[in-house]
């Protein structure tokens, strides 16, 4: 009975195309040789030739790279985790004006930008001799927890206290109410707190590079620059190198597309 | 309850109190107080006054960098949210391929800006240029070696990027328009058009602030992509001010003068995001 969509399905599709474009361009033309790449990028590649892959992953040191990108990130985010929650619950079950204080320092914080903190941060912590993955897991925590601590209260403010005390009476203490009882509790909200914590913190450039910069150590980001030197550009292997990199989050993405999505918009709107 | 006398009070709070106070609020305080002075970054060295801030008065370099992020800005905030709305009232219009079209058009969100730059300089400077010659158009060819193609390189890549973002908001607010309205709208005899101008607009307005400022926010901080795509060039007519103060600091080493942009940086960034927090807050009374 409706009117027919089809007009609009088409415009969707012909922008879907358009949209996945550089990602096609880029896959196709990662299989060239550095020949045929300077011929033409738009047709396709003689055959499928893995030499740039093997090339751009030794490169790389791809699977070194990728563990000290998972390292950094999981610690991390699981540290995030675990102290945001448990500042929160402490915010959220006492109501008086410290912990109100306490809370618009933490989101206060978030109109702070990383670049106005950066340079003294950099000095500080080299001065303490933290320009390491301690020391960035560290960072990360501090500038992760207000988001998290704001996200993790607004659903901690919904749990009654009541279960608390029920609790208490029966002769727990703190940390067993809110590890057996009220954080088993905010596993959506958790779940929501993980994705934005990772796909921040596995993409960061700007922190890692300032960090924990040196041989070996280096995340994924940290890497990308190694194609592309000042005055030449392996094109052939750094679209290799990219695809390598990505494909990584586009698995992460097809396996947990619908929570990624839930998460993002709800940490966006808040 | 738990009362501020509490151990277990502050043994929860501790471990993100000491991370925020020696992260951002320790760095923070410092920094404003290093603005002030010749801090080389090792020696605190003396107290200038408003020597720093009064030079970047001067600074041309600074100058233009903050030009071209408010003109980046703006006219990324205009096309990110019209193509999220655009994207947005695609998926949203019960067509068959919607729940494809949404994971593409957000897909680019995942991947660092960095990551995305370079897949960027690689479509305008090599597919561009090969599509031009093809085709004899000129003007594709030597993209991103002038401050106007560099300009709006940067333009296209976070529109493409964004828009995705953008789209899922403004999909969270268009999926709270009841069905009814419509259809009471379309039997009235009301054109498309007149129902997304009186009805749906409307119904979504908070939208366009929450993604006004979303946008806003990323765009003027933005780094990786303006380091990727075209690294500030040609002679840093498209460097954006968080590029240009990271170069005051590390290249050129002049800390407390960086510094002292920074300071400005965040008084901006702030500044317009309490603007944000003031205009929520006002439209959460009117309603």
């Amino acid at each position: 009975m409706r009117k027919h969509k089809w007009p609009i399905e088409i415009l969707g599709i012909i922008l879907g195309i358009i949209w996945l474009s550089p990602f096609y361009l880029m896959i196709v033309n990662s299989f060239k040789t550095k020949r045929e790449m300077f011929e033409d990028t738009l047709k396709l590649p003689a055959g499928f030739n893995f030499d740039n892959y093997i090339e751009a992953f030794t490169e790389l040191n791809f699977l070194q790279t990728f563990m000290n990108s998972v390292l950094i990130t999981v610690v991390s985010v699981l540290v995030i985790i675990v102290f945001s929650s448990m500042a929160a619950y402490a915010l959220s079950r006492n109501k008086s004006k410290i912990s109100s204080f306490i809370f618009f320092l933490f989101v206060a914080a978030m109109l702070i930008p990383f670049q106005s903190v950066m340079i003294p941060l950099v000095t500080i912590f080299g001065k303490l001799e933290m320009l390491n993955s301690a020391g960035i897991i560290f960072m990360y925590l501090g500038f992760g927890a207000s988001l998290s601590i704001f996200l993790y209260h607004g659903t901690l403010n919904g749990i009654p206290k009541s279960l608390d005390e029920a609790a208490t009476i029966d002769g727990a203490n703190r940390f067993q109410i809110f590890w057996h009882i009220i954080f088993p509790m905010l596993k959506p909200i958790t779940v929501t707190v993980a994705i934005l914590n990772t796909i921040w913190i596995w993409n960061d450039y700007l922190l890692p590079s300032l960090v924990i910069n040196q041989e070996g150590m280096e995340t994924i980001p940290l890497k990308m620059f190694f194609f592309f030197g000042e005055y030449t550009k392996q094109w052939h292997l750094a679209l290799a190198g990219l695809t390598i990199a990505i494909i990584p989050v586009i698995i992460a993405y097809f396996f947990a597309q619908r929570e990624i999505i839930k998460g993002i918009s709800e940490g966006a709107v808040k | 309850m738990m009362r501020t006398r509490d151990l277990s009070y502050w043994l929860f709070l501790a471990p993100v109190l000491l991370a925020l106070s020696m992260v951002v609020i320790i760095p923070l305080v410092f920094g404003i107080y290093y603005s002030f002075t010749n801090w080389n970054g090792i020696e605190v060295g003396s107290f200038v006054g408003l020597k720093n801030y009064l030079a970047i008065l001067d600074d041309k370099e600074f100058l233009d960098s903050m030009w071209f992020t408010v003109k980046f800005s703006v006219v990324s905030i205009i096309l990110i949210n019209f193509f999220g709305l655009s994207l947005a009232l695609i998926v949203t219009s019960k067509i068959k391929s919607n729940k494809f079209l949404r994971t593409i058009f957000f897909m680019p969100n995942l991947i660092g800006g960095l990551i995305l730059g370079f897949i960027w300089q690689f479509i305008f400077i090599k597919v561009f240029a090969g599509i031009g010659s093809v085709f004899g158009i000129q003007s594709l060819e030597g993209w991103l070696s002038t401050t106007q193609t560099g300009f709006w390189g940067l333009v296209i890549l976070m529109s493409w990027q964004m828009s995705g973002y953008i789209m899922v908001i403004y999909i969270a607010y268009l999926e709270g328009v009841p069905g009814e309205l419509i259809e009471a709208a379309e039997i009235d005899g009301a054109s498309p058009f007149q129902r997304l101008r009186y009805i749906i607009f409307p119904l979504v307005a908070p939208a366009f602030t929450v993604s006004m400022f979303l946008t806003l926010s990323n765009t003027f901080k933005l780094y990786d992509q303006n380091l990727s795509l075209t690294g500030g060039g040609p002679y840093n007519s498209t460097q954006m001010v968080a590029m240009e103060i990271f170069k005051t600091a590390f290249t050129e080493s002049e800390m407390a003068y960086a510094q002292a942009k920074a300071v400005i940086f965040f008084v901006i960034v702030a500044v317009i995001s309490l603007t944000q927090v003031y205009i929520n807050k006002k439209r959460e009374v009117e309603m």
